[in-house]
């Protein structure tokens, strides 16, 4: 049987939620971004030669010790603390039995009924402004596993491969599961929370320092549990009516890899279990797997008693009892929560809602705000990010923050505009030269001359010419129709290969071409 | 008593992928009962008053501090590898054709 052509039947998204109540749970693991793994001193960069950051503990070598990192220790309390979980005050790591190559130990290293963080929630925003909250199951610690690479076969898939080659460059790198309680009371809303969840996590995440979360190298990936159980007439998708009505079996579609993923992914697991329940079938309790081609999810291996994990407490690790006034401390570390911080960054730089807005989506928060701390204007930085650079980037395809410009270059180069040197579109010029890595925005001026002429012998010289090559439009301005003076600053820009300042162009005719009597206001604003 | 039943030990064998014979299945069940009452021994010496534990050593926290150590080689680590490839482990195929 091959799994990738199954195509099931979906019901359409509004008929779903008119008969069914979605229920969610999303299992989110993070990297966290520590030096070393969890249990060994081997480093943790990304994309090194297979197999050079392994050691006998990660490669599960007999008789090798694991030794627990304080640092992914202090990582996951200040995660559990984020999510306003409780922190155990005693807890132990516990082995997740499995044969799996990606595993050498033939165990995971994991937290079972005593995880060092549980009981917790993470307040959400939604588009529309409005904030749902998420109850947090439990986080916990565990270790990644090593990266299979699966050869032969006509897909490249698990399915049908000859063989697999297996590099633990990752196998052991610090892991944090967080999972939710059962999200009740999305109803229709559910992919959209379940995508707003993730995102909301992430900015946490990220503002804690403690991973890169970057969903597309898998620093941060989400599993996503939904089920179906019927609608009550009436009831409201929270109400005490609907909850009474038992969940429904659940599917669980794992690894999907980017917000807008999250979100596809739970709208269709929503049409097709609905289409199997129209149908009288039942759900099956299993893994999906997530094609971002085709917006689909096929079935991978059935739960089933292969997955009896015989936790048993790790005994080569020692419990942990942090002590409450080191968690105290750490509860003194943590950032002002990302929603909060939004709202006051909004307030501070006067932006409107839609403005913000696109600073968050674009992720140029961060660069905006360390824009305005080199002396920008907040207006004038987030020109300079949500137009000019995001536009470079998305022609790039990369990250705004991967740019190759300086928020410190992004305020120098608007100092320079500020201060007359450049004009608008000067500036752009300057930027590109920036982002060619030619030096400090005043180096792309020197070395490209793109320095605004204000010699005014020179503009003088350039306006005298345009009002010579234009007798007919001259006249017209001295007649008294201000507006034709327009095509002659056109002229003297040109002349002038833009290096002028409009504005001044635009005063200095005005003043020649007055008429004796005047008393045109001559004013350049 | 029989605490361990044929089913049971047959159970474990497949999630230890240890493939046994049905005469075997009968042998280490009757075994491995026997093992499972010496070890519940313990509990007729344990009162009320001895908690159970998972460590021997009245030990908590103990950690190092996150700083990278020296790993192995490639070659080290592929070593007593059965087979390799491109640097990496190789291994059979993970799940049968289904």
């Amino acid at each position: 049987m091959t799994v990738t052509d199954t195509t099931e039947a979906v019901l359409a998204y509004d008929d779903v939620v008119a008969a069914y109540d979605p229920v969610l749970g999303l299992e989110v693991h993070v990297e966290l971004n520590t030096a070393t793994k969890m249990f060994c001193g081997c480093p943790t960069g990304f994309g090194a030669e297979p197999n050079t950051q392994v050691c006998p503990v990660c490669l599960g070598l007999p008789g090798a010790l694991p030794v627990l990192n304080a640092r992914g220790l202090e990582s996951a309390i200040r995660i559990g603390l984020a999510l306003n979980c409780e922190i155990a005050s005693w807890c132990r790591f516990a082995r997740k039995n499995y044969f799996y190559p990606d595993m050498p130990k033939n165990f995971q290293t994991s937290q079972y009924d005593e995880p060092i963080a549980s009981n917790g929630f993470l307040d959400v925003e939604l588009d529309d402004g409005s904030t749902f909250r998420v109850e947090i199951e439990r986080a916990h610690m565990e270790e990644d596993t090593g990266k299979s690479t699966h050869v032969g076969g006509s897909t490249g898939r698990i399915h049908g491969a000859d063989y697999s080659l297996v590099d633990y460059n990752r196998a052991g790198i610090p892991l944090i599961e967080i999972v939710t309680k059962p999200v009740e009371g999305a109803g229709e809303r559910a992919p959209e929370i379940a995508r707003a969840y993730v995102s909301a996590l992430r900015d946490l995440l990220r503002a804690l320092g403690v991973s890169d979360v970057r969903m597309e190298q898998g620093s941060l990936r989400c599993d996503a549990n939904l089920s179906l159980r019927a609608k009550v007439p009436g009831a409201a998708p929270g109400s005490a009516q609907q909850r009474a009505v038992p969940l429904g079996t659940r599917s669980e579609t794992k690894n999907v890899n980017s917000l807008r993923s999250v979100e596809r992914a739970v709208r269709y697991e929503m049409t097709r279990h609905a289409a199997r329940l129209a149908a009288g079938l039942t759900i099956v309790q299993e893994t999906r797997h997530w094609h971002e081609d085709t917006g689909i999810t096929t079935s991978g291996r059935e739960k089933s008693d292969a997955e009896d994990y015989r936790y048993f407490p790790e005994p080569d690790l020692v419990p942990m009892s942090p002590d409450p006034a080191w968690v105290d401390e750490l509860r003194g570390t943590l950032p002002e929560p990302p929603p909060q911080r939004r709202r006051r960054l909004q307030t501070e730089w006067g932006f409107a809602d839609l403005e913000m807005r696109d600073l968050v989506n674009a992720g140029a928060v961060e660069l905006v705000e360390a824009t305005v701390a080199a002396g920008a204007a907040p207006a004038a930085a987030r020109k300079w990010w949500s137009g000019e650079l995001a536009r470079r980037a998305n022609a790039d395809g990369v990250e705004l923050a991967a740019m190759p410009v300086t928020p410190a270059q992004v305020a120098a180069l608007q100092g320079l505009v500020d201060a007359g040197t450049l004009t608008d579109s000067l500036a752009r010029q300057v930027l590109e030269g920036v982002l060619a890595g030619e030096g400090e925005p005043a180096d792309v001026v020197e070395s490209r001359g793109l320095k605004v002429v204000s010699d005014d012998g020179a503009l003088g010289a350039a306006v005298d010419q345009a009002i010579a090559d234009n007798p007919d439009v001259a006249d017209k301005v001295r007649s008294g129709k201000v507006a034709a003076v327009g095509a002659l600053v056109g002229a003297v820009m040109k002349q002038m290969r833009g290096q002028a300042d409009a504005a001044k162009v635009k005063a200095l005719l005005t003043e020649r071409l007055a008429p004796a009597d005047s008393t045109t206001d001559v004013s350049t604003s | 008593m029989s605490a361990i039943s044929r089913e049971e030990v047959s159970h474990l064998a497949m999630l230890a992928r240890i493939d046994l014979q049905p005469d075997e299945l009968d042998r280490l069940a009757a075994q491995l009962d026997v093992i499972l009452d010496a070890v519940a021994t313990v509990t007729q010496v344990a009162g009320e008053d001895v908690p159970a534990t998972s460590h021997p050593m009245p030990l908590t926290n103990v950690t190092r501090p996150d700083e990278p150590r020296p790993c192995l080689t490639q070659d080290e680590a592929l070593s007593g590898a059965p087979a390799a490839e491109a640097g990496r482990f190789r291994v059979p195929r993970i799940l049968e054709e289904d």
